[in-house]
């Protein structure tokens, strides 16, 4: 009998153990046909130009996907918990341009740039929160359709940032601008602070989705929203709280980008939310929520902005034909990906 | 092609508009003004300067009335034509059609009702659907910039181009552009992709031409909102090779540039000012209290900006 009782006892646990790590495993497998793409493209792209594998290459490519890439992270959430947010583009050009004329404000009126700069970055965030949080509540406690309330502030944000614009550019002081320019141009350990930020962020908000109750709740709300309600999770707030963290990320990815070019027109941000709806869906999230992952939407995000830089980096197709190349990339690794499934 | 041929064919159908109506009495112009909403800073440019004209010639003319609509699309203009026509009742038209084809159909309508239409910018495909066309030198906007390179590089180096959004507009300036370098066999144009006009794009491929090409004497930016973009990809990669760095249109901020001398690479620019707006509505709506009509085609020409007429360029007031 003892040797009986005591075969039987680690089996529960390895049955516990195994249903806590199986929802990881098969992440990687959805994650393994972006994997391979962006490994593909890769290997093209050396073939094509050898610069194409240099490290400076490597750190512009990162850099410039960072913005699209912290935006996707938040979009993961809302996207897994069934919503859609459109505006994140338009969003990220109003507070582009808020943080702008804030700070072209503040740099004279408190006499000190560099609390002008720090209280602008704080206030990116603080807007990308309060513009999240509105979504969220028109879409819970208002229940209007996610594609409806968004699709109206896509409109809303770009007029606005046009309209104090006047139509054409918002652009930083010259002094503060160089007092900014750190933050996107500086590199720690020879790494872009942009590309810091994007991966701090993405582990972040992998751990959340992964590890917390939160992004269970989350997953739950998007497989099937009836029966989260049925099973007491408080459905109007973990969805609010979706649309405040993409508010946030769309913060941090502005934040980032006003020092690029130290300035917001409006056409900043034009197309960022299809670009970030995108690389969430070859990263193999599906569009009708309920399951996703982080690591997916981040090699999403990176192999879109290396479809276009090997573009640039050869002309061997005819450059009407460049947004034809991304599309054929794009499907086909979706393929990929719905064949690993 | 085709200015010439394009006269012709103007000059042909205003005649025979011309033989056909008698010049109308001085009466009240009610002018309706339909252009693009300003989602760039060369549309911002052009709605300032058709609020200024509006505001200008009201004040002047007591006759005079302007009506002026801008549309996010195609299809929002071509219904905004409509209601200028049967809402507003206008009897003159200055239109910047958003694109040409789209908008041939529902300009003649405007015109079969009587109105007389100025076309500005981007040409109807259906000549006969305008009274008169004022426009910007496209060619001159690419062979400009051409001949200021080849001569300032003497005649020999590698030069890159950004490319606009694709149009027949961007591919008469590429045309023009190329059309000089022909002529300069050691010139060497590297390559020429698309940065729509936008800075961020601008950047981008600006980036990676810098990755890609290790000498590059001149850049052609073509469009002052895409210079800006390749000044900071340049500052970033911390290159110095870049002699020339030639953008275009004039907006205010390059031409205080080029007028202060503070960089020693934008020494020149050419002109293309949204001020055209201002310009056909001023003639059209003149024309009309007279009883004139205007000649077919009126191209405002783009000229060389460089320190010594900058001045003239510069208009600190105009959001472009």
């Amino acid at each position: 009998m003892p040797p009986e009782q005591q075969t039987p006892q680690p089996q529960p646990e390895a049955a516990a153990h195994r249903s806590e790590t199986e929802p990881r495993w098969t992440e990687r497998l959805h994650g393994l046909g972006p994997v391979i793409g962006l490994v593909l493209l890769c290997i093209a792209g050396t073939l094509l130009n050898g610069d194409f594998a240099t490290v400076d290459n490597a750190m512009n490519v990162l850099t410039r996907t960072a913005f699209i890439g912290i935006i996707a992270v938040g979009m993961c959430f809302v996207i897994i918990s069934g919503g859609i947010d459109l505006s994140v583009g338009s969003m990220a050009a109003l507070i582009a341009g808020s943080v702008i004329m804030f700070i072209n404000w503040a740099g004279p009126a408190s006499g000190s740039p560099l609390l002008a700069v720090v209280m602008g970055a704080v206030l990116a965030v603080v807007l990308g929160a309060v513009f999240g949080l509105a979504h969220g509540l028109l879409i819970t406690k208002g229940r209007i359709e996610p594609f409806i309330v968004t699709l109206g502030t896509l409109g809303i944000f770009r007029a606005y940032l046009t309209y104090f614009a006047d139509g054409g550019a918002l652009t930083l002081d010259n002094e503060l601008s160089d007092l900014y320019a750190p933050v996107y141009y500086a590199s720690l350990a020879g790494i872009p602070v942009p590309v810091w930020v994007f991966v701090i962020v993405a582990i972040v908000g992998g751990l959340i989705l992964n590890r917390t109750a939160y992004g269970r709740y989350v997953q739950a709300i998007g497989s099937n929203e009836q029966v989260a309600r049925y099973a007491a999770v408080d459905v109007d707030r973990v969805k609010i709280l979706t649309y405040v963290l993409l508010g946030v990320c769309v913060g941090i990815a502005t934040l980032l980008y006003v020092p690029r070019l130290g300035s917001a027109s409006p056409t900043t941000g034009l197309l960022w939310e299809l670009e970030a709806i995108a690389a969430v869906i070859v990263g193999g999230t599906a569009l009708k929520g309920g399951a996703g992952s982080i690591t997916g939407t981040v090699v999403g995000a990176v192999l879109l902005s290396v479809i276009s830089n090997i573009l640039n980096l050869t002309s061997i197709i005819s450059v009407y034909l460049n947004a034809a190349v991304q599309g054929f990339v794009i499907i086909i690794v979706a393929f990929l990906q719905r064949g690993r499934r | 092609m085709t200015t010439f041929t394009r006269r012709l064919a103007f000059t042909a159908v205003a005649a025979a508009a011309f033989a056909s109506l008698p010049a109308l009495a001085a009466e009240k112009v009610n002018l309706g003004v339909s252009i693009p909403a300003a989602t760039h800073s060369f549309m911002g440019g052009i709605n300032y300067w058709a609020n200024q004209a509006k505001k200008d010639l009201e004040k002047e003319h007591k006759d005079l009335k302007i009506t002026i609509k801008t549309a996010a699309n195609a299809p929002e203009q071509a219904n905004q034509l409509q209601d200028l026509s049967t809402v507003t009742k206008i009897n003159a038209l200055v239109v910047f059609p958003f694109e040409s084809a789209a908008l041939t159909k529902p300009v003649a309508q405007v015109k079969a009702k009587g109105a007389y239409v100025t076309v500005v910018d981007r040409g109807l495909t259906d000549t006969s659907a305008q009274d008169a066309y004022v426009a910007g030198d496209n060619t001159a906007f690419g062979k400009i910039p051409a001949e200021y390179i080849v001569k300032q590089l003497n005649g020999k180096g590698n030069v890159v181009a950004l490319r606009g959004i694709a149009t027949t507009l961007d591919n008469e300036r590429m045309d023009a552009f190329n059309a000089v370098l022909k002529n300069s066999p050691d010139i060497k144009l590297l390559d020429a992709k698309y940065a729509n006009w936008n800075r961020d794009d601008a950047f981008k491929v600006t980036q990676d031409y810098l990755t890609r090409f290790k000498s590059i004497d001149a850049i052609w930016a073509a469009d002052d909102d895409m210079a800006v973009g390749v000044l900071k990809a340049i500052e970033q990669a911390k290159r110095d090779d870049i002699k020339i760095i030639f953008g275009g249109a004039g907006a205010k901020g390059m031409v205080k540039t080029i007028m202060d001398g503070k960089d020693k690479r934008i020494t020149a620019d050419v002109s293309y000012s949204p001020k055209f707006i201002y310009d056909a509505i001023k003639l059209t709506a003149e024309a009309r209290l007279k009883g004139e009509k205007l000649p077919a085609t009126t191209i405002i020409p783009s000229v060389l900006i460089t320190k010594e007429n900058a001045k003239d360029f510069y208009h600190p007031n105009s959001p472009f």
